[in-house]
């Protein structure tokens, strides 16, 4: 039971000490391989934190949005620019700047939702996603007139030590994801969050609440494109490194958009749950691909496979699960107690009749 | 009724003048007049497709009459929104339920809250002292509503599961929470059973003579309408066709017609 007062019960301080135990200490000791910090780790971290900017505003406030890696693009090309042209705000101060400058993008191309909505809103979106890849393209400014297109992102450094080992940077992309995950907890289960809610639930009665669509609907835009402007940054810096706008192509804001979904939607742990399962799937196809066919199936081949197995997924959540893997996995937790319980009191009964 | 009244019927609150509302061709309601006094259980009656609920989406903004004003003591508001009407002090429950259907009961009244809310995202996202403060402020209200509704047992639950008559109450659970000084209620008893209906009057009546809130309210049921209203006005195919005490509107020939239908 939740304490009528608090925003955090003692299970949520456990779930919080585990995964912080598990982050900090078990992961660092026991995977020494880079490529699990480089291809794995690190990309997780930054996609799942951009997929929690995609739930703030489809899976809270209901609006339909396609556009978050035009968001991560802003962010990304932002630090890029600000650590070379104000190196004095150093790595945290362009990161938010660079947030906040994504979440700029993210009010204006928000403003469309006062107006339309549904599937119509997400072509209106999409406009996002097309004009900020074109603006970074069309003016060369945005890449320092580099010839080749190209940028390579800069070493991180706080606070004069760099950050340049992978198990470094995904320390730094923990610590950014865990601070911006506890703050996008607290919304969601606090005010913000009940009014994002409300919003899509019935936006009529909301405003008859007193709830304004128009300051709720921007408001949950630009912090959605905040929290995936930081992702993008930390994508670049951290994963990417050399980078061209291509990079945050539209396939990108499916893939976000399909760990929004399968995670669950209007939850904040599905948004960690979407991204791994995203993430860890391909390298599994290619595993059973490698192990148990040995290469007899092409690779192209399966990463056919691969999308057919997203779409029919996506197919299957949407008609029976809408909430997705968290609720799964919700599920999976309540069912093992209560057969662990149902076993606890067998095991008494049957010692209390020896 | 013997009884002594703690907030005594006052002044008019709400005046409704000259309201006209068409969709397209169809008149909804034509030239319609009527005003609500200070803390008094007001009805709106009618037959069916009288205009009844286009007249409170009119009073609340959702429907922008083509002509009429609408005036909330003495004040003439322009350009009515639901946000405005809110902020004055308005709150109201709907016909076909509008409640927040994947929120649990607790949160749907606490949505109720958010004019007593000043916090903004970024307190909220730091959770500084103040939201804290302000959070438990409004809990212990919703609490409270909770407690007078009798719903305890349900607080946690997700509202699309609950039966009907249990969500009527959650709406009008939702609409106290805003502590307004008027609610609109449209069809607060609607597909309710005797029980239900009464533990429903009963909660109405208790709001109104223990807070003076005053009360607007749709019912098709002449006998509770009868029964807990201080003055009821008839409409019939968008227009006043009877206002007065139920006594007086129950004698009205022109009303005693409408219902009864009348020999052509």
């Amino acid at each position: 039971m939740k304490p009528v007062f608090m925003t955090y019960t003692k299970k949520d301080l456990i779930n919080l000490a585990v995964c912080m135990f598990l982050s900090i200490l078990i992961i660092p000791t026991f995977i020494t391989t880079e490529y699990w910090y480089t291809s794995i780790l690190i990309p997780w971290l930054c996609l799942a934190l951009a997929t929690i900017g995609q739930q703030i505003v489809m899976g809270y406030t209901g609006q339909l949005a396609l556009g978050a890696a035009g968001f991560m693009a802003a962010g990304a090309f932002a630090m890029f620019n600000l650590i070379l042209r104000v190196p004095d705000l150093g790595f945290v101060g362009s990161l938010i700047v660079s947030g906040l400058i994504a979440a700029a993008f993210g009010i204006l191309f928000g403003l469309p939702s006062l107006k339309v909505r549904g599937i119509y809103l997400m072509v209106a979106t999409l406009a996002s996603q097309f004009f900020i890849i074109w603006m970074i393209d069309k003016f060369g400014w945005f890449k320092n007139y580099d010839s080749s297109g190209i940028i390579t992102a800069q070493d991180i450094v706080i606070m004069g030590k760099p950050f340049t080992t992978p198990l470094a940077m995904y320390f730094v992309c923990l610590a950014v994801t865990t601070v911006l995950t506890l703050l996008a907890m607290n919304m969601a289960r606090g005010s913000t969050g009940r009014n994002w809610m409300a919003v899509r639930d019935m936006d009529i009665a909301a405003e008859s609440m007193g709830v304004s669509l128009l300051r709720t609907k921007v408001q949950a835009f630009a912090i959605s494109a905040f929290y995936c402007g930081v992702a993008g940054a930390l994508f670049a810096f951290c994963y990417l490194k050399s980078l061209e706008p291509v990079a945050f192509d539209i396939k990108l804001s499916f893939k976000i958009l399909f760990m929004c979904i399968l995670g669950g939607l209007g939850t904040i742990n599905g948004a960690f749950i979407g991204a791994a399962f995203i993430l860890l799937f391909p390298v599994l196809l290619n595993a059973i691909g490698n192990n148990v066919f040995h290469g007899a199936i092409d690779a192209t081949i399966i990463s056919s496979i691969e999308q057919v197995i997203f779409g029919g997924l996506m197919i299957i959540f949407m008609i029976y699960e809408p909430l997705g893997m968290a609720k799964l996995w919700e599920n999976l937790k309540v069912s093992l107690k209560s057969k662990l319980s149902s076993s606890g009191t067998k095991s008494l009964k049957s010692s209390a009749q020896k | 009724m013997a009884y002594e009244r703690k907030f005594k019927i006052g002044k008019p609150i709400l005046e409704v003048n000259n309201i006209s509302l068409s969709f397209g061709g169809v008149k909804a309601i034509t030239d319609t007049s009527f005003n609500v006094l200070e803390h008094e259980v007001r009805a709106i009656i009618g037959p069916n497709g009288a205009g009844k609920s286009s007249m409170l989406n009119c009073i609340n903004g959702i429907y922008k009459p083509q002509q009429g004003t609408v005036s909330f003591r003495g004040q003439q508001i322009e350009n009515i929104t639901p946000n405005i009407m809110a902020q004055m002090g308005l709150s109201r429950t709907f016909q076909n339920l509008a409640l927040f259907k994947r929120m649990s009961v607790l949160d749907n009244i606490l949505v109720g809250r958010k004019l007593h809310t000043k916090t903004n995202f970024l307190e909220v996202a730091l959770q500084l002292p103040k939201v804290k403060k302000e959070e438990k402020l409004n809990r212990e209200r919703s609490e409270e509503i909770i407690s007078f509704l009798e719903i305890e047992d349900i607080k946690d639950t997700p509202v699309g599961k609950l039966p009907y008559g249990l969500q009527k109450k959650v709406e009008l659970g939702r609409a106290l929470a805003t502590d307004s000084t008027i609610i609109l209620l449209d069809e607060p008893m609607a597909g309710m059973n005797v029980e239900e209906k009464r533990d429903m009057c009963r909660f109405i009546l208790k709001v109104n003579d223990e807070l003076g809130t005053t009360m607007v309210l749709i019912e098709h049921d002449m006998g509770v309408v009868m029964d807990i209203s201080d003055r009821v006005v008839v409409l019939d195919y968008g227009k006043v066709i009877g206002d007065g005490t139920p006594d007086e509107i129950m004698a009205n020939q022109k009303v005693i017609d409408a219902y009864l239908g009348v020999e052509h």
